[in-house]
């Protein structure tokens, strides 16, 4: 039940990745990365990560794409341009990259062994609580911190979008 | 068999990884360049999560809302540039943005 849930979810998620990065219309691709990330939410479920899914439906599926989809409508992006590349980048760019994703795939097949396996309700320390205790105890200053950080995004945000600037 | 290897979501991790890649380097739109960097940083925060069910400690989790939190903040922030940018600009091709070249 778990294997065929992963296969479902992570199927979609590599169907929407690639989709995002072949569409050549930004809506297109944006509407595609809300997909992987609401498949990486289930998966995060079935990991035991209960208060990281919600907040990746929130956080990212809601909040960060419409920002996206809010910037490609008032920029009225169209259709990318196509324009031809370097012959070393059509010879070389697709076979490094499978080179790299090769490369990535057989450290984690050879580090991880395939006893270390997942099942639902495996790892119960996810829950809102158990994060929210550790976000006030041990990581209370990088929580700090990342408020400064927001703070300190809002305020540049602001500043970049007023009128005057050029 | 009903029980998923860990290593099955390490390797969709990667999968994700360097398909942002792919992204971040072949595409010509700066949004969707822009959108490649967010993948990547899904496929890292899925990486985190699977190490925290790994060694069955939350600070895994932590990590994660940490680098959703920066990544809120970088579309926040990149966002305005690429508005202002295509304000001065008018342009999303990122082969036009090259005066820093010459």
């Amino acid at each position: 039940m778990d294997v065929v849930l992963f296969l479902i979810f992570a199927f979609i998620a590599v169907v929407a990745a690639i989709n995002v990065v072949v569409q050549t219309h930004p809506i297109a691709s944006a509407v595609s990365l809300i997909g992987v990330m609401g498949s990486l939410a289930i998966l995060y479920l079935l990991l035991g990560a209960e208060f990281i899914a919600v907040a990746q439906v929130i956080v990212y599926a809601g909040a960060v794409m419409v920002l996206f989809i809010f910037v490609i409508m008032l920029l009225n992006a169209g259709a990318e341009v196509k324009r031809g590349r370097s012959l070393l980048v059509q010879l070389l760019g697709a076979p490094l990259l499978i080179a790299l994703l090769g490369l990535l795939a057989y450290f984690v097949q050879r580090i991880f062994p395939r006893n270390v396996t997942v099942h639902f309700g495996g790892f119960t320390g996810g829950s809102a609580q158990a994060i929210g205790r550790a976000l006030f105890t041990t990581y209370l200053l990088p929580f700090e911190v990342i408020s400064l950080l927001i703070l300190i995004a809002i305020l540049g945000a602001i500043v970049l979008g007023r009128k005057e600037l050029d | 068999m009903t029980q998923v290897p860990i290593s099955w979501f390490l390797t969709l991790s990667a999968v994700l990884f360097a398909l942002g890649v792919a992204g971040f380097l072949f595409r010509r739109s700066i949004i969707t360049v822009f959108m490649s960097i967010e993948l990547m940083l899904n496929a890292v925060n899925l990486s985190f999560v699977t190490f925290a069910y790994e060694y069955k400690q939350v600070n895994g989790h932590l990590f994660t809302f940490f680098v959703m939190v920066v990544a809120a903040a970088e579309a926040a922030v990149g966002l305005a540039i690429i508005l202002t940018v295509f304000k001065n600009r008018a342009t999303l091709n990122i082969d036009d943005m090259d005066s820093m070249k010459d």
